[in-house]
């Protein structure tokens, strides 16, 4: 009877490593359920008092709700001020979300161990987000030896080393300082210091936005065969939208805290359905097609401190009607894209 | 120079950059050549680095100690001016030549109004009356779309989004209507919706002043969308000048080609980006030949010896096997 028992569970805990054979994507690491981050940027309360203001709240990001699988890369685009950043730093635990919650399910790693996925980040510029008077070797150790992931410096050495080779860099350039790469290479040292953590998940800030074109072709490549190679999932924050394209599978389009479009990214590209998104893709420079006539967006993106009433966008929109400036769109599911107009 | 018959507004020779340093100097530019027809743009475009802001400003007169101007020569209308001295130079800086720089913040004064701004610049410029200047301050900013431009102008630079500024910018180098602007970056700072309403004020204005812009940028899109022709520019000469849509379509110097390659698409989808391997050289360590021959796929020993030229026709490159003929037109 015990014996039985024995093999029933052993039955049981049979199918696990099948769950580890699923192919990525299949799970969800991250669950973003309706987080919001709103700042307080009132005047202080004496002021407030002498000129009769109300409170001012800065709505950063607003209800936002998303899942990111395992071995993916999830995407946000939008302009300056849309609460991307805001997001990302939410995820990497940054900034608190004022309401809503966001969640890291457990993985099972390569080496059998189950837990929550570590998070890094990459940050947009290389000249600040490096220690200018630490040694690159040194930079790179830090997080192991942190988090004791070796056990003696003979090993964190030979980590560094291996590291510095996986990003494209040569082990002698553990002694050198930050000083004496260029901008790409010290984005290479930024993400050998994210992966010195044996990180799952890596929350990357426009990395390569103050890179120059063929130094980011270098980078995104890099980043492409490091997901692979490890299983990596990313949380790609960025303005372009020609690298989102490149790096997503699927992406969300932000507008003043809000998405107005998310989905799989070929579908979003492919078949945009957001006005924002028609109009946003309908801007971007376009290589392939030199000196074309086009008809620029009109308008800027509004204060998130006073947002429009009803659809955020409605100012800025084409096919604005009343609804539109009374009645603000919920996100709906349309065809695997979730889109928020009443258009759509 | 088969195309134009007209005379060029903008004629640079074999100019030649060195900065002085502590270990002997440095050549940042080196025989650079190309002409800007009078209302055309012309995009420098190239990594940061490759001497495209310096040739705006030595073409502006603002190089600066240790850089200093080592040889070539440079015309804006058939008058020399890389020689002029210092007091001529800064008269006809911002009445014939205008400077749109990339950050709006810093190039304006923020304790000074808008218009007060503008005014000063135009009664520098132009013998006119102080209630004309602001009139004219007032049409400049109505003409490069700003909203309610009556109560804006008096108002500060700090109370304006980027994109606003910028277009005040503009209006501030198009104050004693100069017949060439010097754009270096100036969309660089902006949204991409934004960037897209500056390109096509600067391409209209261009249009009916007949200014003629030189737009220095490391954003291959911009040219693609603003520019007549593109110069392309590595480690301080050009290899390759043409127009937009020949560059673009069909680059003859592997750098161009490998540039191009190099952007991605928002048509499709690739798996893997073309990459060009390694870094642009050093100043103190261009390699003798083809400044690009340690990175081309093409480069034989003759590259290795033998610095290309760059003939002044159509649409060239300065390579010794170029991907194809250069068309001629």
């Amino acid at each position: 009877m015990r014996d039985n028992v024995t093999t029933l569970t052993q039955d049981q805990a049979m199918p696990q490593p099948v769950m580890i054979e699923t192919a990525p994507g299949d799970d969800i690491i991250l669950d973003v359920a309706a987080a919001c981050c709103r700042f307080d940027v009132s005047a202080p309360a004496l002021s407030r008092l002498f000129s009769h203001e109300p409170r001012r709240i800065l709505r950063a990001v607003e209800n936002v709700s998303f899942t990111v699988k395992r071995g993916t890369t999830f995407s946000i685009v939008g302009e300056s001020g849309c609460g991307k950043s805001t997001l990302a730093r939410m995820v990497v635990g940054l900034q608190r979300p004022t309401e809503g919650k966001l969640s890291f399910r457990d993985i099972r790693r390569a080496d059998g161990t189950i837990g929550p996925p570590r998070v890094q980040m990459i940050f947009q510029d290389p000249y600040a987000s490096l220690n200018p008077r630490w040694r690159v070797g040194d930079i790179i150790a830090e997080p192991i030896r942190e988090l004791k992931l070796r056990s003696d410096e003979a090993a964190v050495q030979q980590r560094v080393g291996d590291l510095l080779e996986t990003v494209g860099l040569s082990r002698t350039d553990a002694s050198r300082y930050p000083h004496a790469f260029s901008g790409g290479q010290r984005q290479r040292i930024s993400i050998a210091r994210a992966l010195a953590t044996e990180a799952d998940f890596l929350v990357c800030d426009e990395p390569t936005s103050a890179l120059d074109v063929s130094v980011q072709a270098q980078i995104l490549n890099l980043m492409v065969r490091l997901q692979k190679e490890f299983g990596l999932t990313y949380l790609f924050i960025s303005h372009n939208l020609s690298v989102v394209r490149h790096m997503s599978d699927d992406l969300a389009i932000m507008y003043l805290g809000r998405f107005v479009e998310a989905g799989p990214a070929e579908q979003v590209f492919t078949k945009p359905q957001h006005p924002y998104t028609r109009l946003l893709l309908d801007t971007i420079p376009d290589v392939e097609r030199p000196n074309r006539e086009r008809r620029p967006m009109s308008g800027e993106v509004p204060s998130p401190i006073s947002p429009p009433a009803g659809c955020t966008f409605n100012p800025r929109c084409a096919q604005a009607a009343n609804r539109c400036r009374v009645v603000r769109p919920e996100l709906r599911k349309l065809g695997g894209v979730e889109v928020s107009c009443h258009f759509a | 120079m088969t195309a134009s018959a007209a005379q060029p507004l903008l004629s640079v020779r074999d100019l030649r950059i060195v900065f002085d340093g502590r270990h002997g100097p440095l050549t940042a530019l080196d025989g650079v050549s190309f002409d800007i027809a009078p209302g055309e743009i012309l995009g420098m475009v190239g990594e940061s680095g490759a001497g495209k802001s310096l040739t705006g400003t030595a073409v502006i007169g603002l190089l600066e100690p240790p850089g200093r101007i080592a040889g070539g020569e440079i015309h804006l209308a058939g008058q020399r001016i890389d020689n002029l001295p210092a007091e001529q130079m800064r008269r006809l800086r911002g009445r014939r030549i205008g400077a749109i720089f990339q950050d709006p913040l810093t190039s304006l004064h923020p304790l000074l109004k808008v218009g007060d701004q503008l005014v000063e610049t135009i009664l520098t410029h132009l013998p006119v009356s102080r209630a004309e200047a602001r009139k004219r301050a007032l049409d400049l900013l109505k003409e490069v779309g700003i909203p309610a431009a009556e109560t804006r102008i008096d108002h500060f630079p700090h109370q304006f989004s980027g994109g606003m500024r910028q277009r005040v910018v503009i209006a501030l180098a198009l104050c004693a209507e100069p017949s060439l602007i010097i754009a270096d970056e100036p969309t660089t700072a902006l949204d991409v919706s934004i960037q897209a309403q500056i390109t096509t004020l600067l391409k209209r204005l261009c249009r009916e002043h007949g200014t003629a812009i030189m737009l220095v940028t490391h954003d291959m899109g911009v040219i693609a969308e603003t520019a007549d022709r593109v110069a392309v520019m590595y480690a301080g000469r050009i290899v390759e000048i043409g127009p937009v849509e020949e560059v673009t379509r069909r680059p003859s110097h592997p750098y161009t080609a490998g540039l191009m390659a190099s952007i991605p698409s928002v048509h499709v989808r690739h798996e893997h980006l073309n990459q060009i391997d390694g870094a642009m050289p050093r100043l103190n360590a261009i390699p003798p030949g083809c400044a690009f021959n340690p990175r081309c796929g093409r480069a034989e020993a003759f590259c290795r010896e033998n610095k290309p030229g760059l003939p002044l026709s159509g649409h060239a490159a300065a390579c010794h096997f170029p991907l194809k003929e250069a068309a001629h037109a």
